[in-house]
């Protein structure tokens, strides 16, 4: 047996000895994820299944080990998940420290910021947040005002985020700071680490139309920030901040694929129209259903086609902002078309006539269209690929 | 399955695009229009491909044929659809060439292939009939048993280069009902048999295209392709893969009418701007050009599908040929668009590929019906 079919039946052994069973069931809301931090209560499954493959490095597979990580190579991150697929087990830890700030400090941190900040990200024990948006810089992002002034060691912060995910929830922050006003907008901005617990930092949250308030207002009132929690250069955060909506959007475009085992319009279908037992009956929907089959193969497709050509070498760029705009639009449709197929049933808010999934449809609909908002909008996405891929004049 | 292509692979590109700048420029294959060219393409050309050795990629080295795989194929097919090439690829190699490889008896591939694969013999196939639209099994042609073999009547409509083919293979019913996918044979067919007649079809594309009529033409019992009454396994197969074939000419196609595109939108000045600095017209290039990356993946996976033996076959022909014909006619028509008054001129080059998309969209099956056939093949 070579190493790689070896490794791969060590995996699964242990991955069955380990993995609690409530823990191979379907995540039904994003709530039954396990985000970390140290404000988190979770049930005692949940918390036993971070520990054990957090011991292992198995919530940051690929780290390297002196920072908590699995030190696994690329075939045998990629056994790892396939393995957990074919148990339908859930991900251990989830959130921004993962999957956004640990790949930037891993890519650009000094030794200092990745011995300090990497480890505890692995271990679930914190959770981060962006603050990249303020309400004057959406999408022109370099546009942020947020200013942050040399005191002694520490950078004084002032100014307010909006749009903040999860800031009522997270320990620290990787924010975008005004640290030259008198240069060019992109020349001037800092990238910061920064803990939510200082002097000055206020939160409130803000309602989503789904109901849940996952965002925030953040306010800075004369925040200090030690100057080792700059991440790069003063004066060099856009490159970092460009770096990291890389990691973002490959995130975001590779969060919405449907992982849910069969088909789930499929399934919807035969449940909610009556005479779809065997082929569905309703011509319109059956050909909305195809459709989007056929569009999220070829889009996975070409993900993997993106991917094959990063193994051979080639260097992604700009084109990969067509997986944040496809992905996200497809996700769209998706949920769409399982209102439409869903009919009545899918417009319940709570209570009474409505199941459980029924409500969750509803609201997963609505938190859908941020998809194209979130993470750079769709129309920001197909201004990068018609200026950077095509060529096209400003 | 790896979606990129190898080295050797990307040196057979680089010789195809050689080829196909050198020999054909937009031109010929509009001087080959103007000139009412019955053919619709050039013999001599045909020659030269032959010698490059591509129309032997696909088929047994016995046979005088290279023995590789799809993945070449569709290499060469991408830049001959790039430069709109109207050799007739599609019908010799895929449709009627693979039909005797795979379904021959060794008498009729030794008898065919060689001839074919270098380029002396020209064949075409003859399935579609004017009703049938794009179900190969909808079949009227009747071939009667008499006592020395079998006698054909019927029409064929659309039959790819068949003008000036020196045989055709026909479908015919031997029993069943018109539309059963048991109970068609496959012949193949001299043209100068008695009672067989071709009438070229002007279509707007002007690529070679004919009616072939049979009226009671004789048939030799080893005329017949395969099992009589089986004629459908073979027509599957080679449908499915002349469907994949074409996505890859489709590919190309569309990639130049949107390179074409770009290069009028960085030029054409408008309100003193050129009008590629226009949002309206950027986020539609931008999209133009997801079409076609989407495209290449699924016409891809297509080709290495059919190369790794598949049952995955049936399924990635209509996901690409769906996906293509989609992305090829709204590549064309926002091209069109885009040249604003000079694009609905004759004299621009853009309207040969509004004209190729419609032709393209429609041979095997539009969009629409491949999305029912995979639900179909997918049991909803
Ligand atoms: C669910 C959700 C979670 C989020 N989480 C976070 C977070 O954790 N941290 C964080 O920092 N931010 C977060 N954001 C903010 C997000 O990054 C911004 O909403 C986004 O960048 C758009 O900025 P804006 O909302 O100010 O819209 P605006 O920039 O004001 O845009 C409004 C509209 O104008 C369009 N538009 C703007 N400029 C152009 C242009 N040049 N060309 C064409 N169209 C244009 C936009 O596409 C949009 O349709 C989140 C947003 C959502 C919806
Ligand atoms: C069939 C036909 C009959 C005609 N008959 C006549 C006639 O009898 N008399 C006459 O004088 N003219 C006639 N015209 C000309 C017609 O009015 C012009 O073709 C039309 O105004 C567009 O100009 P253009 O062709 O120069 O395209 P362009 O202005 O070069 O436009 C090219 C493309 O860029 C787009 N574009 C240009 N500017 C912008 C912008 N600011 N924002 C977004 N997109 C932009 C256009 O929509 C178009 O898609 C005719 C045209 C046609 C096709």
């Amino acid at each position: 047996m070579d190493t790689l079919e070896q490794f791969r039946e060590e995996t699964r052994q242990w991955l069955l000895a380990h993995a609690p069973k409530s823990m191979c069931t379907p995540v039904r809301v994003v709530d039954d994820l396990c985000w970390g931090g140290r404000r988190a209560q979770y049930p005692a499954d949940v918390k036993r299944w971070l520990d054990v493959m957090a011991e292992r490095g198995w919530t940051a597979p690929t780290w390297p080990k002196q920072y908590g990580g699995g030190g696994l190579d690329k075939a045998e991150a990629k056994i790892l998940s396939q393995e957990m697929a074919k148990l339908g087990v859930r991900a251990p830890l989830v959130g921004f420290g993962l999957t956004m700030i640990g790949p930037l400090l891993l890519q650009e941190g000094s030794e200092d910021l990745k011995r300090v900040h990497l480890p505890p990200i692995g271990r679930g024990e914190i959770r981060w947040c962006q603050g990249y948006s303020e309400p004057g810089a959406g999408s022109d992002l370099a546009g942020l005002q947020a200013r942050a002034v040399i005191d002694g060691d520490d950078f004084v912060v002032t100014g307010q985020k909006i749009w903040t995910s999860y800031a009522d929830k997270a320990d620290w922050m990787f924010l975008l700071v005004r640290t030259d006003p008198n240069v060019r907008k992109q020349a001037g901005i800092t990238f910061l680490l920064m803990d939510m617990t200082s002097p000055g930092v206020s939160v409130r949250p803000i309602l989503l139309i789904s109901g849940s308030s996952p965002f925030c207002e953040t306010f800075l009132d004369n925040v200090r920030v030690p100057r080792s929690q700059v991440v790069g250069q003063v004066n060099g955060g856009w490159a970092m901040a460009k770096a990291l909506l890389g990691h973002e959007r490959t995130m975001i475009a590779d969060i919405f694929k449907d992982r849910a085992p069969g088909n789930p319009l499929l399934e919807l279908a035969r449940r909610y129209l009556p005479a779809s037992a065997a082929r569905i009956a309703d011509p319109i929907i059956r050909d909305r259903i195809t459709q989007l089959d056929m569009d999220a193969a070829c889009l996975d497709l070409t993900l993997k086609r993106s991917q094959d050509s990063m193994k051979a070498g080639h260097k992604p760029g700009p084109e990969t902002s067509m997986f944040k705009y496809y992905g996200t639009e497809t996700n769209m449709r998706r949920r769409e078309l399982m209102l439409a197929i869903a009919g009545p049933q899918g417009l319940g808010w709570e209570g009474a006539g409505f199941d459980e999934s029924e409500l969750a449809l509803t609201r997963d609909w609505l938190r859908s269209r941020g998809n194209s908002i979130e993470g750079g909008t769709s129309e920001i996405q197909l201004n990068i690929i018609a200026k950077r891929v095509l060529g096209l004049p400003d | 399955m790896e979606l990129i292509l190898n080295e050797e692979q990307q040196l057979l590109q680089d010789t195809a695009r050689e080829f196909v700048n050198k020999n054909s420029s937009l031109r010929r294959v509009r001087t080959l229009r103007d000139s009412g060219d019955p053919l619709g393409y050039s013999r001599t050309l045909w020659g030269e491909m032959a010698k490059l050795g591509w129309l032997g990629i696909i088929f047994p080295e016995e046979y005088g044929g290279a023995g590789l795989g799809y993945t070449e194929l569709m290499v060469i097919l991408e830049e001959l659809g790039r430069g709109l090439l109207p050799e007739p690829f599609i019908s010799n190699i895929l449709l009627a060439g693979n039909a005797i490889a795979i379904g021959g008896s060794p008498a009729q591939r030794q008898a065919v292939l060689p001839s074919l694969i270098s380029g002396d013999l020209l064949l075409a196939l003859a399935h579609q009939e004017s009703r049938s639209r794009y179900n190969p099994h909808d079949v009227e042609t009747q071939a009667q048993k008499t006592s020395s073999g079998w006698r054909l009547s019927g029409e064929k409509v659309h039959v790819l280069d068949g003008f000036g083919a020196d045989r055709v293979l026909v479908s015919a019913r031997t029993s069943g009902a018109t539309a059963d996918r048991a109970g068609m044979t496959l012949f193949l067919l001299d043209v100068h048999a008695p009672g067989l007649s071709i009438e070229r079809q002007w279509r707007i594309d002007s690529r070679n295209a004919a009616i072939v009529r049979l009226d009671d033409v004789a048939a030799a019992g080893d005329d017949v392709l395969g099992k009589v009454d089986h004629g459908s396994d073979i027509l599957d197969t080679v449908i499915d893969r002349a469907t994949i074939g074409l996505c890859a000419e489709m590919l190309g196609g569309m990639n130049a009418a949107l390179s074409m595109t770009l290069d009028y939108l960085k030029t054409r000045v408008q309100f003193g701007v050129p009008i590629g600095s226009f949002q309206a017209l950027k986020h539609r290039a931008a999209k133009m050009y997801i079409e076609t990356e989407l495209a290449r993946s699924a016409v891809m996976a297509a080709h290495k599908t059919i190369d790794e033996d598949s049952q995955r076959v049936p399924a990635l022909a209509s996901i690409a040929k769906a996906r293509c014909s989609d992305a090829f006619v709204l590549i064309s028509n926002e091209a069109v668009q885009m040249h604003g008054g000079i694009g609905m001129t004759d004299e621009h080059d853009i309207g040969f590929f509004i004209k190729r998309a419609r032709v393209a969209e429609m041979t095997f099956g539009t969009a629409a019906y491949h999305r029912n056939r995979f639900a179909e093949l997918q049991g909803y």
